[in-house]
């Protein structure tokens, strides 16, 4: 099946070319606090340069700096030279001309970035009005055709729309059209496809290329998803503590890393073609505040090669091949300990990983295979959180005074699955699909609008206040945002001590500091505020008081999203740790499969309020059977150039239906490739007309099940790997 | 307002083994540890202590009562015979105002703190229970609200005897926390979706406990400045009340009625309304600083030294 993939060319810039931008040495402070130190960079006519960093490295600063859009509290030095002209220090009136018509940017926000109050195809003809001599009906074509080339579909109609009306990817590609408008020759794009969800990212992502296709023109890529620049990029920029740390060609950054910080940052993030078996490597502590940098390379106290030299004085950039540059004393050290390793290309890595991780998932797989389905013969452990037909109806109201009922949003359908004791099931779907509300009704203890949630054995329908007391003492939560989750005005003892002090115990703070050891926090905080600690940090606060109860499920709502790669590799890893240590058994509610496949044991996915499949993660990272579920892993950026220029990519078109007016039959038909490219004429009226449930797939039929008429499973992460 | 601060925490922090359990450092104790090491709340308290010193054994210091009439010094300027100088009757000055500062001081302050604890309870329970408390609470405020304040104050001003005090105070707290409260209710309602309320109600928090645990310390620089705003509003309304002949009843005086005397003599003789008005600013200063030392208190970003 070959649904709208575009297999990705390797790009090789011609280096001939004059550069379109050349930064030197760019500097921005804001007052006595430098944000962006020593940034220097060239970027050639249709060119892709990625740069990538945590939050606060100050990627956006340096964006902003290129554009001119700094506020005026901001001192710029150096240099940025626009096809040789001068910008910093440029007049507005300069600057402006050039705005929108040789550079153009894209926002992270697409909501916040168009007016809502105008029409989206005025606000594109306006972009092309403001720089160009055209009458506004000419304008209004040119928006017309902007937005079919960014792949709108019934583009004369939508460009009639407010941006209210457009979905966030929708409003994604109208901020496209609108950068494109005037053929510039430099795109800066700010982290566009974050606010997104995997499936749009990658339709976002493609019509990107297609706008460099198109117009010929460079990009600059600021993200801190590794996955989207190794698929689009041809030259990476690492930044770290507002200065550039490492740079070089896609395939050179990647693989044969120079920099320890990028060392660190590759092996840190969770991957979807890696299974859970392998341990993340985090980073050890948190940036620098650019306030108060270390003296010396300010990566040094984090560094693992960290010597005395380090941090004598800040490394400059070391050519340490063509074109490649890093900011590393020790950057021949890292070189020939790869050198006396295995060389560190991806396929030869993995097959030395192979034949243990294949090994120990086939165990891991043979187990669940015995236990899994009720009513196989061997139990694999009680079922601590059992869900049977659960639905959830919103009703969508009406009227100020009177309100009355004018449709209803069906957030939750009718999905069942179970999770027993020290196990993890991961539920994963795009936003909106109706995960977090399943564990919002969970979590109630109370009856269900339909069907059946069973905790630790207990209908929560026949709960008395006491039993569900009971239950609540065994069943916590960690929540996404770990700063909105602790409350702001408690001390972190307060906060860790609240569930103690609610079932009863006098005496927290020798438990309270017991619990701050288990986390990897000092008992020594205990008395400082929840904003007093990085991101990292007030996730294992929260993680601490949800432990506080010795609890026997966790549910986890996507605990790690909020956080930056190296920082969430420590969270999950100590989320695995407390679990073999504790015997936990984790609900794990996430939209990233890549943090899912490393952290679960089983997973269950998603779509528009309906389970699509369900099974031991393996067999569905390995071997998904539904059409969703390939789509979806096959969406995810692999931080991996050489792979992810040569897969394949299942496109789905358009956006989630709403779940106020679900397709009938299938929900997924919608949007299902292979309903759309594959079934002929009379095996769609099965879609149409049925619901599908969630039946067993494969031979011998075991614990994957997908809820397709026609499921058939299709390795989609990578081809020609995991060959048991 | 930091070094202070930062000796009492080096006291505190180190958790010397052996010493014992160590103190768990909760909200209540980091509060007060705060509050006290600002330099200004420590001065706006002295500062209350000594009126309210002054203000009930000043009196027993001079051998003149508020009742007593020199009939040889009427409107006398200061001197060592009347401190503060006599007033047009003959009464002595330090003794009127020292009286007056008795019942606007308790007046004052009580009704400030009934009317801003009446605007926290119930804002917060009808913002954090829907249905019929809400509607109920609701409908009380807001028929409150309606209610002329004054006029009714002015009607039940025959109660206000000797000896009633407390029911002027309740009543005059009774028409000061409505506004505040539809605040509080508003707020509640935005604060009960955040995440941190939520898991303490997974965790088995109940709901009253949550309110006074999570919502209403959440709602605190509000609440505590409201509360200084409503000190000075009390003394004033009492003050206009009592301007008026309504409120506290002569023989017995207050703030209000000697600056409502005091002011028609005021330019000829000044101590007449000089002293009275002078101890009414430093009052209210003084619970203003108190009120912001509070509120930094609680407020755990207000740390840093701006």
């Amino acid at each position: 099946m070959t649904p709208a993939t575009t297999p990705e060319t390797a790009p090789a810039p011609t280096p001939a070319s004059a550069p379109v931008l050349d930064v030197r040495d760019l500097g921005v402070s804001f007052g006595d606090v430098p944000a962006v130190r020593g940034v220097s960079f060239e970027v050639r006519p249709g060119e892709v340069l990625g740069v990538v960093g945590e939050s606060g490295s100050g990627k956006s600063v340096t964006a902003s700096a290129i554009m001119g859009l700094l506020p005026s509290s901001a001192r710029v030095s150096g240099s940025v030279r626009l096809h040789g002209r001068e910008l910093v220090g440029a007049r507005d009136k300069e600057l402006n001309a050039l705005r929108g018509r040789a550079m153009s940017m894209v926002f992270q926000d697409p909501l916040s970035a168009l007016t809502p109050v105008y029409r989206v195809g005025d606000q594109i003809a306006e972009a092309v009005r403001v720089h160009q001599r055209v009458t506004k009906e000419q304008a209004l074509v040119k928006a017309v055709s902007l937005l079919d080339l960014v792949g709108i579909p019934h583009p004369a109609e939508r460009a009639l729309a407010f941006p209210h009306e457009f979905s966030g990817g929708m409003r994604q590609r109208a901020m496209i059209a609108m950068a494109i408008a005037n053929d510039p020759d430099l795109v800066i794009c700010d982290e566009p496809t974050t606010a997104l969800d995997v499936t749009i990212q990658a339709q976002v992502l493609e019509v990107l290329k297609k706008a460099r296709d198109e117009t010929g023109a460079a990009i600059i890529m600021i993200t801190h998803d590794l996955g989207v620049v190794a698929g689009l990029a041809d030259r990476v920029l690492v930044m770290y503590a507002g200065r550039p740390v490492e740079v070089g060609t896609v395939d050179d950054v990647y693989y044969r890393p120079r920099m320890p910080y990028t060392v660190g940052l590759l092996r840190s993030i969770p991957r979807v073609d890696r299974g859970a078996q392998r341990r993340l490597e985090p980073i050890e502590g948190s940036p620098p505040s650019p306030a108060a940098l270390p003296p010396g390379c300010p990566f040094a106290p984090r560094c693992p090669l960290h010597v005395a030299a380090c941090d004598e004085a800040e490394p400059p950039l070391f050519e340490t091949g063509p074109g490649h540059l890093a900011a590393c004393i020790r950057w021949e050290d890292e070189a020939a300990s790869e050198a006396g390793e295995e060389p560190r290309s991806p396929e030869e890595t993995e097959a030395a990983e192979e034949p243990e991780a294949a090994e120990e998932a086939e165990e891991a797989g043979e187990a669940e295979e015995a236990g899994e389905a009720e009513k196989a013969a061997v139990p694999r452990g009680e079922p601590v959180l059992r869900v049977e037909g659960l639905v959830k109806d919103y009703p969508l109201l009406r009227g100020a005074v009177f309100k009355r009922r004018v449709g209803t949003v069906h957030a939750v359908a009718g999905i069942d699955f179970t999770i027993r004791e020290g196990e993890t099931l991961g539920l994963v779907g795009e936003s909106g699909c109706g995960k977090t509300t399943t564990l919002l009704e969970i979590l109630e203890l109370a009856r269900p609008q339909r069907g059946r949630v069973v905790v630790f054995g207990h209908d929560t329908a026949r709960l008395g206040p006491a039993e569900r007391m009971a239950i609540r003492r065994d069943m916590q939560v960690v929540f996404q945002d770990p700063l909105a989750s602790l409350d702001p005005r408690m001390t972190v003892h307060d906060v860790v001590a609240e569930p103690l002090r609610t079932h009863g115990l006098r005496d927290t703070g020798r438990r309270v500091a017991e619990l701050l050891t288990l986390v990897g926090l000092e008992p020594a905080h205990a008395e400082r505020y929840p904003q007093d600690f990085s991101g990292g940090q007030r996730q294992r606060v929260g993680i601490a008081r949800a432990l506080a109860l010795e609890p026997r499920l966790l549910v986890l709502d996507e605990p790690v999203s909020a956080l930056d790669v190296s920082i969430q590799a420590g969270v999950i890893n100590l989320l695995a740790a407390l679990k073999a240590r504790l015997g936990l058994s984790y609900l794990f509610v996430a939209h990233d499969l890549a943090v899912v496949r490393h952290i679960a044991d089983r997973v269950a996915v998603m779509y528009l309020g309906r389970i699509a499949e369900i099974g031991s993660v393996d067999a569905i990272y390995d071997a998904p059977a539904h059409p969703y579920t390939q789509a979806l892993l096959s969406a995810i950026p692999l931080p991996d150039p050489a792979r992810e220029r040569s897969r394949r990519r299942i496109l789905l078109e358009g956006d989630l239906p709403s779940p106020a007016d679900p397709p009938s039959g299938c929900r997924f038909r919608t949007r299902c490739p292979k309903f759309r490219t594959v079934l002929t004429e009379d095996e769609r009226v099965l879609c149409v007309e049925a619901e599908p449930d969630v039946l067993p797939v494969g031979e011998p039929a075991g614990d994957q099940g997908a809820a397709c008429h026609y499921a058939e499973k299709l390795d989609v992460v990578q081809p020609r790997r995991n060959s048991r | 307002m930091t070094l202070p601060e930062e000796e009492v925490a080096e006291e505190l922090t180190p958790g010397v083994p052996g010493r014992g359990p160590r103190r768990a450092p909760s909200r209540g104790r980091v509060v007060v540890r705060r509050f006290l090491g600002s330099r200004q709340g420590a001065a706006g308290l002295a500062v209350l202590v000594v009126m309210f010193l002054l203000a009930f054994a000043g009196p027993l210091l001079s051998p003149w009562s508020y009742t007593d009439r020199d009939f040889t010094a009427f409107l006398q300027p200061p001197s060592a015979d009347h401190w503060f100088g006599t007033l047009q009757t003959g009464a002595d000055v330090y003794a009127v105002t020292l009286r007056g500062m008795q019942k606007s001081l308790i007046v004052g302050l009580l009704a400030a703190l009934v009317s801003t604890a009446l605007a926290a309870l119930v804002g917060a329970f009808a913002g954090y229970f829907p249905g019929w408390a809400d509607r109920t609470l609701t409908w009380v405020t807001d028929l409150l609200l309606v209610l002329p304040a004054f006029l009714i104050l002015a009607i039940m001003s025959p109660v206000f005897g000797e000896g009633t005090w407390a029911l002027f105070v309740l009543m005059l707290a009774l028409f000061l926390w409505m506004v505040t409260s539809k605040i509080v209710r508003s707020m509640t309602v935005s604060l009960k979706r955040r995440e941190f309320i939520q898991a303490a109600r997974f965790m088995g928090v109940r709901p009253v406990t949550i309110i006074f645990r999570h919502v209403l310390p959440n709602l605190s620089s509000l609440l505590i400045v409201d509360a200084t705003l409503n000190v000075s509003a009390a003394i004033l309304t009492e003050t206009s009340l009592s301007y008026f002949g309504f409120g506290i009843q002569p023989p017995d005086v207050s703030f209000g009625t000697l600056i409502a005397d005091g002011s028609k003599t005021a330019v000829y003789a000044p101590w007449t309304f000089w002293f009275v008005a002078g101890l009414l600013v430093v009052t209210v200063l003084a619970v203003n600083l108190v009120g912001d030392a509070l509120r930094d208190a609680f407020d755990p970003t207000s740390t840093r030294p701006r």
